[in-house]
């Protein structure tokens, strides 16, 4: 079976800056999957260009759904490729702050086949039974995140580790086959930083979603991850297991800051 | 002193005697401001633009109910039944068109600037060059002179509270943009098109990533606008009549009563332009009918003194 992510030899360039050099990678379905790297690797870029939101100049990514053609991402709108199966999450918390903990979750949940303003005000029986239908995923989805009883809060006044919870939930609301979560443990404590791990791997075990994670805890990533790769200065220098990239020289040397010139291209 | 004590006292008693008479009017031109100030204040948030050429949006949904009952009235004075029937022809029309103005607008003049991200002021200029296009275009094709619009009913007084006449032109606004301002808040809130709307209001790059489709929300937004727009400026035509410039002063108005709100909050557009019509009616009474426009703009500067972000002063995400 195909791998869920190929993504090929991507240069993406700003100006005269190179963000990512001739990158290659690729997530087997069903595998939980990390990226790490010091800041300025390259790390949220390769993130934006597996979402849409940056479009590499060289290369290619491909992205094997289950069912259906392999989707190319290049070129696509980030709104096409949240329908085609890849969510993700945020560095820094973006939640809808002015909206509720409920409406965060179903903005996720909804098709967004048909937002016609004439269907929302007759409000037909194919409205009401999307509608329906998305009230009944993001009250799963709460349940799964725990956080049902935060449901009508608004969404700025959730603890840190409860935003991160959300944000979970409002990319698995989008039906996903892919979550993406670019540093989820980021500014949580010890114990939601358990918490959390525990979510993630329930994600996978649960609901068969792949995941992609950016992360800096590398306590967190190494009891986490089932493959990682290491990127430095835009370009991938190492690839293994967490115990083979815990032996692996170039990346001590990229962390430690004793760094020969391998890497640099 | 005895002098401004009687000034005074005279003046309130005049307040006294015409107080309900100058609410009804108020009321009445506030809601058609409150209308027109919702187009801004929806696109504002969704676009942090203030879209400039949303006067003549007003012209054109006023024009179009012009034509539109002038033609099905002809020199007939309808009553009863027919005349509910035009003025919800009327309102389609100028809605309609209004709306489909709008979408025109944001497609010619603003889609292909936020395409190629282009600064704020590119925005401004572009609405500056729309509306005087739309202007003239009209000033071109209907002649630069008022024309009186084929009334749909009779006016007269219906009832009265205590002693000020309620005609039925008021009853007619009061009913049209109720309704119609209840059910754009009602989309806004509890409608996935209004959570579309909110959340591209609130962080749209967040939004697309959930699959929502920005470009068609940023469309419907002017939809909604453009309808209430239109729809307001037939229903101030049925009062004044039409002009090719009639948009300016109205919608000077209404964006004043949005920002007077809080800029981004559909119910702040609306409490602000009530206050506005309300305040300019009183001030007929206390100073003189010239000085109207200056009592408005007066309260708007010691509003925004005292509160810079308006009455409400949230933005469009935390209005419903």
């Amino acid at each position: 079976m195909a791998n869920l992510f190929e993504v090929s030899n991507i240069t993406l360039r700003f100006g005269g800056v190179v963000s990512l050099s001739n990158v290659s990678l690729y997530q087997k379905r069903g595998e939980i999957l990390a990226v790490i790297g010091p800041n300025g690797a390259g790390k949220t870029s390769l993130f934006n260009s597996l979402t849409g939101v940056y479009q590499p100049q060289e290369g290619s990514i491909t992205f094997n759904p289950k069912e259906g053609e392999p989707i190319s991402i290049i070129g696509k709108k980030p709104h096409v490729i949240s329908h085609t199966g890849v969510a993700r999450t945020f560095q820094a918390s973006r939640m809808f702050n002015a909206l509720t903990t409920f409406e965060n979750v179903k903005i996720g949940a909804e098709s967004h086949k048909g937002i016609g303003a004439i269907g929302a005000i007759l409000r037909g029986p194919a409205t009401r039974k999307d509608e329906k239908y998305s009230d009944a995923r993001t009250w799963d989805l709460l349940d799964f995140v725990g956080l049902r009883a935060k449901a009508n809060y608004i969404a700025s006044s959730l603890s840190y580790g409860e935003r991160r919870r959300l944000e979970i939930a409002r990319g698995l609301a989008t039906n996903p086959e892919v979550l993406l979560l670019d540093e989820p443990a980021a500014g949580t404590n010890p114990s939601e930083k358990l918490e959390l791990t525990d979510l993630i791997r329930k994600v996978r075990d649960q609901m068969g979603v792949s995941i992609l994670l950016i992360e800096h805890d590398m306590k967190l990533v190494m009891s986490l991850a089932e493959r990682l790769y290491v990127l430095n200065f835009g370009s991938v220098i190492a690839e293994g297991t967490p115990d083979e990239i815990r032996a692996n020289q170039n990346v001590v040397d990229a962390y430690l800051g004793t760094t020969t010139a391998e890497g640099a291209n | 002193m005895h002098g401004f004590l009687s000034y005074l006292n005279a003046h309130f008693h005049a307040l006294r005697l015409e107080f309900w008479g100058l609410f009804i009017g108020g009321i009445g031109s506030g809601i058609i401001y409150a209308m027109v100030a919702i187009g801004y204040t929806m696109v504002y948030g969704v676009l942090r633009l203030i879209n400039f050429a949303h006067s003549e949006i007003f012209m054109t949904g006023a024009f179009a109910g012009y034509f539109t009952l002038n033609y099905l009235i002809g020199s007939s004075s309808p009553t009863g039944f027919s005349s509910i029937l035009l003025i919800i022809v009327g309102i389609l029309a100028g809605g309609i068109t209004g709306s489909f103005f709008a979408v025109v607008l944001e497609r010619v003049a603003y889609r292909p600037l936020r395409i190629r991200k282009a600064p704020k002021i590119a925005y401004l200029i572009s609405a500056i060059g729309a509306s005087y296009f739309l202007l003239n275009l009209a000033a071109k094709e209907f002649g630069r002179i008022g024309r009186g619009i084929a009334q749909p009913y009779q006016n007269h007084t219906v009832f009265t509270i205590f002693g000020a006449p309620v005609e039925m032109y008021n009853i007619i606004i009061f009913v049209a943009a109720g309704i119609m301002l209840i059910i754009v808040d009602r989309l806004v809130s509890k409608t996935k098109l209004g959570r579309s709307i909110r959340s591209v209001a609130q962080d749209s790059e967040t939004a697309s990533l959930m699959g929502v489709d920005i470009d068609r929300t940023i469309a419907m937004t002017f939809v909604i606008g453009g309808f209430l727009g239109g729809a307001a400026g037939f229903l101030y035509a049925l009062n004044v009549g039409v002009l090719y410039s009639m948009g300016f002063t109205p919608a000077l108005k209404a964006f004043t009563a949005a920002v007077l709100g809080g800029i981004g909050n559909l119910r702040g557009a609306v409490i602000g332009g009530l206050i506005l019509g309300v305040t300019e009616s009183f001030t007929v009474v206390f100073f003189s009918g010239a000085y109207t426009d200056v009592v408005a703009f007066a309260i708007l500067v010691l509003v925004l003194m005292f509160r810079p972000t308006g009455i409400l002063g949230e933005l469009i995400g935390r209005s419903a």
